[in-house]
């Protein structure tokens, strides 16, 4: 089947040519496509922590970011805390909104789609019985979350359900916090 | 495959390891029916010949027919001939099986790709209490353990059997992963005189953009009943089926499903619906629409408002699980390095890279239609076309 060498102009700023030249190679070559991500958090104190993100490994080596990234998290006051930092659920939202939000870009370009604004509200409902270990029917997490996602694009109301709907299928965090994700905790 | 090879004169036998359509006597549970209307059960130079054109046959007579062409083809059928393996020999193929060795130019795998059921690696945590079927040894609602079931996988066997298993008074929780919607009939036609007028069954498989994911394609949610009953999710949520999300994990004895069920509703609604406008605008360029009702739209597949992701085995809720959760092909026998990774034959239109090794009956092997029986014909002709060239050209054994 012949290959699509079109220099296309990108109407979102994603660069899907790429995107699909690494998805042939990686088929060729499935090791490389073997990531890790990482994180390296150092308490401060209270509830305060600050954690930064700089390396990671792919395609058979490590790799940087161009810059560190560093990231408070904290509790807000009402859990009588200092507030110096997003709480660490809040970050689970910003993660499922970037991912989903980077997605609907991607998918949009490679259809062509030209997007002219898109905004993602969410929202996490949690009932906090649960991890103050008040009932223990009441789960620590998410009992819903609901994203909303308001589009201006040069398409139909049907293709944009579809870039969201596509958007979920491809989402490594919609994955990550829709199934169970195997977590291994030691004491060094 | 056998009637065109005969048509060219082209010397051949058949193997098969048990009787005439084998696995429609042995491999199918009691009240399956087929997929396709009876007036589209056709092979090449045999047509439905029976009172109900518009129904769907049951396997019995699925065999009658099967049995009755390989007669009047006078197929050089050898029964209860298992083939235990094909290595390349002589210029050709050397196959041996419990009947003897035969030496061949060419060899055609007409084995398909479901000769075991595909269940997923988590079953072997599923507790000891809980009594596990795959299609292939689920018969009929009768022999499961009385209590609730568990249905794994919503594609044509998930919803028919969870829907027959409902029926019989079992609760029944369905978990549904990716899957095909489709309507019974459309426009008061059968949706697959759809498929095959608008020509979607005919596009091929090197027009097709990504054809791996087209030939990993779930079977479609469809059913043969005489009312031609649109068998969809939310007909088995009305019928009291429980729906659940995908099954991802059972992690100490309590089966996880996933929350992004909503999502594969809506894909498998979009999905739908970007095929139903492919047949109207087909219907309307070809001057059809008169013929036809008028363009319908049918219910988006209701999401519930909250389902269930984990449910305790060790309850008792379940006594019973059934893995509709696919098939696969068994290519053990074949000593060629032609299967890749994942178990699958590596074939460019059913032309395998061994010279002179052909394949037919895969998904989407030439043609969305190609694991049909209707599809056979078409395939047939095209393989036998390449298969007579290459006999023409490979040279002879001295």
């Amino acid at each position: 089947m012949a290959e699509k060498k079109v220099e296309r102009k990108l109407k979102n700023g994603v660069n899907v040519d790429a995107l699909l030249a690494a998805r042939e190679a990686l088929k060729k070559a499935p090791q490389a496509a073997k990531f890790k991500w990482r994180a390296s958090c150092k308490w401060q104190s209270g509830t305060h922590s600050s954690t930064k993100v700089k390396g990671f490994h792919g395609l058979g080596e490590e790799h940087k970011h161009k810059t560190e990234f560093t990231f408070a998290a904290d509790h807000p006051e009402v859990f009588a805390s200092e507030d110096l930092g997003a709480t660490p659920v809040e970050y689970v939202l910003v993660g499922l909104a970037s991912c989903l939000t980077a997605g609907v870009a991607a998918v949009a370009e490679n259809r062509g789609i030209k997007l002219r604004s898109v905004e993602a509200k969410l929202e996490g409902a949690m009932d906090i019985q649960g991890i103050l270990g008040i009932d223990s029917d009441v789960r620590n997490g998410f009992d819903d979350i609901k994203v909303t996602f308001n589009i201006d694009a040069d398409a139909t109301k049907k293709e944009i359900e579809a870039l969201v709907a596509q958007s979920q299928k491809r989402s490594a965090v919609y994955d990550i916090v829709t199934n169970p994700t195997n977590i291994t905790v030691v004491v060094a | 495959m056998s009637r065109v090879l005969g048509e060219r004169s082209i010397d051949h036998v058949v193997l098969e390891r048990g009787e005439v359509a084998n696995s429609w006597r042995r491999e199918r549970w009691d009240s399956l029916r087929l997929l396709t209307p009876n007036w589209q059960v056709r092979l090449p130079g045999q047509a439905y010949a029976g009172a109900h054109p518009d129904g769907y046959m049951p396997m019995a007579e699925v065999v009658a027919f099967i049995a009755g062409y390989a007669e009047t083809s006078r197929a050089p059928v050898r029964t209860r001939t298992e083939v235990t393996s094909v290595k390349t020999a002589d210029g050709g193929y050397r196959v041996a099986t419990n009947g003897g060795e035969i030496h061949c130019r060419s060899v055609v795998i007409a084995s398909g790709a479901c000769n075991a059921a595909h269940v997923p690696a988590l079953r072997a945590a599923v507790p000891a209490s809980i009594a596990c079927f795959t299609a292939f040894d689920y018969h009929n609602p009768a022999r499961l353990p009385e209590g609730g079931v568990l249905v794994v996988g919503a594609s044509a066997t998930g919803v028919q059997l969870a829907d027959e298993i409902r029926r019989a008074g079992h609760p029944v929780t369905l978990s549904v992963g990716e899957h095909v919607r489709l309507p019974r009939t459309y426009r008061g036609r059968d949706v697959l005189w759809w498929m095959e007028s608008s020509g979607v069954w005919n596009q091929r498989y090197d027009e097709i953009d990504d054809i791996v994911r087209a030939r990993r394609l779930p079977s479609p949610q469809l059913v043969g009943t005489p009312q031609h009953a649109t068998l969809d999710l939310n007909a088995l949520a009305a019928a009291g089926v429980e729906l659940v999300g995908r099954l991802s994990a059972i992690r100490d004895g309590r089966a996880l499903f996933s929350g992004g069920l909503r999502n594969l509703f809506a894909l498998a609604d979009l999905k739908m619906e970007r095929l139903l406008d492919t047949f109207d605008e087909w219907s309307r360029t070809h001057g059809r629409d008169a013929d036809v009702g008028t363009p319908e739209r049918f219910e988006p597949t209701r999401v519930p408002e909250k389902t269930r992701l984990e449910i305790d085995l060790g309850s008792g809720e379940f006594r019973s699980i059934v893995w509709a959760t696919g098939f696969r092909p068994e290519y053990g026998w074949l000593n060629v390095p032609v299967v890749d990774h994942k178990g699958q034959l590596r074939h460019d239109g059913g032309v395998v890279e061994s010279p002179g090794l052909y394949a037919i009956g895969l998904p989407v092997l030439r043609r969305r239609k190609s694991t049909f029986i209707l599809g056979a014909e078409d395939d047939a002709r095209d393989i036998v076309e390449h298969l007579a060239r290459y006999l023409d050209r490979a040279t002879p054994r001295t």
